[in-house]
């Protein structure tokens, strides 16, 4: 096809988009509504992943040893555990550590209640070795396998903790993908509802064309650009939006909200848009090229 | 140039539209088809398009034979044929040069092509001058002509009228005829289907008339007899 000839097919394009005011800007603002919905969600949806993730983070697994074990022993442990997939670091909490961790949160201010151990250190049997998770859905297997090697005398665990965690996950990507399905179905819907209409409106100008001798692609290619177009214009404007909207929340929240803010800490606007920029237009495009595509194929036989 | 040899079209409601049709047009010839409304002129037109298909018998059209061509082929064939039809089918929204240049357009020609061969055309049809209006603005001759520079700017070895003229006062259906003849006699084949008595009777043309679907004479004729 020649340059000038698929130029003019995306001027007929645009044309189509122009003579079909009203039903081209219903389709752009539903699919401008869609996107900005999904960009809402995917901003809540990055933003709990974020705190889940954190809050992860912060859930470890502790592993105790056998009484007299020795320090090679300890070493061979803390190697073997730290070789596996789902571990992502493991901290060794030595004898010493314990018990200034323990006079820190127990007795602090109390100092001379403390002091009265001396020499005596009550968690000489508690050296650890704290061991942080990639994934906390692998704890029970990780822990089944701690369990198992030898010189391990008790491992610790928050089951629930990870419970709650994984299961909050798996909700938010649930919720987020159905929404996804709805909100793309319909502005599906819509785009073809326009090419319908878009086709019913040219009949004649197709028919001529056929007539005439005009290839599918021809006769095709406006329509595509038209969906083509919707879905890059719908999917544009909410993302604009989105940007002056989110960035505008985080600053509002972090100035006036004190103690949100420094309980959770929002994914930054650009971490959030390197991400959804490219999503939404692909979805906006895809959406608009698929929903042409598959109209075109029901309604327009040439 | 064109061919029909046994050719027969039943509807899909069962409607026999045209039976056992036999016709020879030779390249350059002028040919009027007549026949009173629904005796099968129109389906012959179609069928010449490959718009329609036949139920029986074999069409050749500028030597191919139109049964063997497939769906991907037709855009090329009906490069072959220029159409002109009773209700012109202008795009109302555009203007007489881009309505001509559509044509154009439609068969992927060259841009300094279409700017140069446009205007030629619309010389021709004698609408050079208001190549800017639109169709809405024009007498029905005019949108004719029009419709006939469209049908005619890719220089299709055949040209299809189907009732030209069946819209047009008496004048403008004259001014059209003419036009017809002179793209004749410069070399195109014209193919006018109509029921206009008056053109067969004084342009001295092939008249093949239709009744019923069969064709009942072919002749060249000073004075053709109605039809029906």
């Amino acid at each position: 096809m020649r340059i000038s000839t698929f130029l003019y097919n995306v001027r007929q394009g645009f044309a189509n988009i122009w003579r079909n005011k009203m039903f081209s800007l219903a389709s752009v603002a539903t699919m401008t509504a869609c996107i900005f919905l999904f960009g809402v969600f995917y901003s809540l949806g990055v933003n709990f992943g974020s705190m889940v993730k954190s809050a992860e983070e912060n859930v470890a697994v502790t592993v105790f040893f056998e009484e007299g074990i020795s320090e090679s022993e300890t070493e061979t442990i803390g190697r073997e555990i730290q070789s596996r997939d789902e571990v992502d670091h493991v901290v060794y909490v030595s004898a010493d550590d314990a018990w200034d961790y323990m006079i820190d949160d127990f007795f602090g201010g109390n100092e001379e209640l403390a002091a009265s151990f001396a020499d005596d250190n009550p968690m000489k049997n508690s050296a650890n070795y704290e061991v942080y998770l990639k994934d906390v859905s692998r704890q029970e297997a990780l822990v089944e396998y701690i369990k198992g090697i030898p010189g391990v005398r008790k491992v610790n665990q928050s089951e629930m903790a990870a419970n709650i965690l994984t299961d909050f996950n798996r909700l938010i990507i649930y919720i987020f993908a159905g929404i996804i399905i709805i909100l793309v179905a319909v502005a599906a819907f819509l785009i073809s509802n326009t090419i319908t209409v878009g086709i019913s409106v040219r009949k004649e100008e197709i028919a001529i064309m056929k007539l005439i001798g005009a290839k599918d692609t021809f006769v095709r290619q406006p329509f595509i650009v038209e969906g083509i177009a919707i879905g890059l214009i719908g999917s544009l404007v909410p993302l604009l939006l989105l940007y002056l909207v989110y960035g505008g929340i985080v600053r509002y929240v972090s100035e006036h909200f004190n103690l949100l803010s420094s309980m959770m800490e929002f994914v930054p606007v650009n971490d959030v848009f390197r991400v959804l920029v490219p999503v939404s237009l692909i979805l906006g495009v895809g959406i608009g090229f698929v929903g042409s595509r598959v109209t075109l194929k029901r309604h327009l036989k040439v | 140039m064109i061919k029909l040899e046994h050719v027969s079209k039943t509807y899909e409601a069962g409607v026999q539209a045209i039976t056992d049709v036999n016709l020879h047009i030779r390249p350059g010839e002028f040919v009027f088809i007549i026949g009173a409304t629904g005796s099968g002129k129109s389906t012959i037109i179609k069928l010449l398009q490959k718009e329609l298909t036949p139920t029986h018998g074999k069409i050749i059209v500028n030597g191919r034979d139109i049964a063997k061509i497939t769906r991907k082929q037709i855009p090329k064939f009906r490069r072959n044929i220029g159409v002109v039809f009773q209700n012109f089918r202008l795009l109302p929204d555009r203007n007489v040069y881009e309505n001509v240049a559509f044509a154009m357009r439609v068969v992927e020609a060259p841009k300094r092509e279409i700017k140069k061969k446009v205007p030629q055309m619309l010389s021709l049809v004698g609408l050079a001058h208001k190549y800017r209006s639109l169709p809405k603005q024009l007498s029905g001759g005019e949108q004719q002509r029009v419709a006939i520079a469209r049908a005619l700017v890719n220089e299709p070895k055949i040209l299809l009228a189907d009732e030209p003229t069946g819209n047009l006062d008496n004048q403008h259906a004259w001014e059209i005829m003419r036009l017809l003849e002179e793209i004749n006699e410069r070399g195109t084949t014209v193919v006018v289907v109509t029921h206009n008595m008056d053109f067969v009777r004084q342009m001295n043309k092939r008249v093949i008339t239709i009744k019923k679907g069969v064709v009942v004479s072919d002749e060249q004729v000073e004075e053709a007899s109605d039809a029906d």
